[in-house]
């Protein structure tokens, strides 16, 4: 594997995310208070997309929990290491982005659990902690698949979509470092 | 009706599952398609979701220190087979309100296969200690 690029990347805001969304969905993943869709949908679009929000956000606090854990078992070794936090910084900025959405729409963000409950005692090397962050990687793919054609708001449902690519990704990357085929389908389900 | 021709009706009607769901659900193609489920569910944790150990004849809104949403304690469900089919293909219409924001599995086999492999793993005592 090479080098990872550590390079602290662009706001997801601030940078792509401003180049690739627009309107609605800019608005609720920036903040900004003027453009927000809230009083613009009906109660119960928004109290659906609330929580389909949610439950992305959910998702990606235990990415981030999951990421921690496995930086810090001492079980990954540079660029391997450095790849496991890029990712969850990743999550960190979906994490924040799904937040300020929640709260645009008048919702409250759901909080991290104290405790995953992760299988701690079936991760005893640098393969075991990838093979479970890419079971993890997969099945937020599926949970952004399962998002993205319920969104009522098709901003946001683009904003979904672009947070599944990049997870598509994490997954890809992670199959690779442990040998196996990256993209094993022409579909994901 | 005879007791030869009740017992084979309810054989039949066993087999079949009930109906609005397919029967036959295959297990091992069940466990992948649960891959779809652990960016917020495990089997014997709560995570994002409740766990699904002791799944089947569970009232929904009853796994101990999970956070259920108001919908669902008040919902009055059970999960068995048609309760469960009619939820997964789509949870926010079956439970209005659920915290479970995902369109659900629309294929009827691949929620017949994702039950059959719940059925077996949601009291596999290796699993659900």
């Amino acid at each position: 594997m090479t080098a990872i690029d550590t390079t602290p990347r662009r706001s997801f805001l601030s940078g792509l995310g401003r180049i690739t969304l627009s309107t609605t969905a800019i608005a609720l993943l920036a903040g900004q208070e003027q453009l927000a869709l809230v009083g613009t949908a009906s109660a119960q679009t928004a109290n659906n997309d609330t929580a389909i929000l949610n439950a992305a956000l959910g998702a990606e606090q235990q990415a981030i929990a999951a990421y921690q854990l496995g930086a810090g078992s001492g079980l990954l070794q540079k660029p391997v290491l450095d790849l496991a936090v890029q990712f969850q910084g990743h999550h960190k900025q979906h994490a924040d982005a799904l937040a300020k959405a929640v709260q645009k729409l008048g919702g409250t963000p759901v909080t991290p659990l104290k405790d995953y409950a992760f299988p701690k005692d079936k991760l005893k090397s640098q393969a075991d902690v990838l093979a479970f962050a890419a079971t993890l990687e997969k099945g937020a793919v599926s949970a952004y698949l399962g998002a993205v054609p319920i969104l009522t708001d098709r901003e946001l449902a683009k904003a979904a979509a672009s947070i599944l690519g990049d997870e598509a990704m994490h997954w890809a990357v992670l199959r690779h470092a442990l040998g196996q085929n990256p993209v094993p389908d022409a579909f994901v389900s | 009706m005879s007791v030869n021709r009740l017992a084979a009706a309810l054989v039949a009607a066993l087999l079949a599952g009930g109906p609005g769901w397919a029967a036959g659900g295959d297990p091992a193609r069940g466990e992948e398609i649960y891959q779809r489920c652990v960016a917020c569910h495990a089997l014997a944790q709560n995570r994002v979701g409740p766990r699904h150990c002791g799944l089947f004849g569970r009232k929904a809104g009853a796994v101990p220190n999970y956070q259920y949403s108001a919908a669902m304690k008040k919902s009055g469900t059970v999960w068995d087979d048609e309760t469960l089919d009619r939820f997964i293909e789509n949870p926010l219409k079956a439970v209005a309100g659920t915290k479970m924001g995902y369109a659900g599995v629309k294929d009827p086999q691949e929620r017949a296969d994702l039950l059959a492999y719940l059925k077996q793993a949601t009291v596999d005592p290796t699993i659900c200690r």
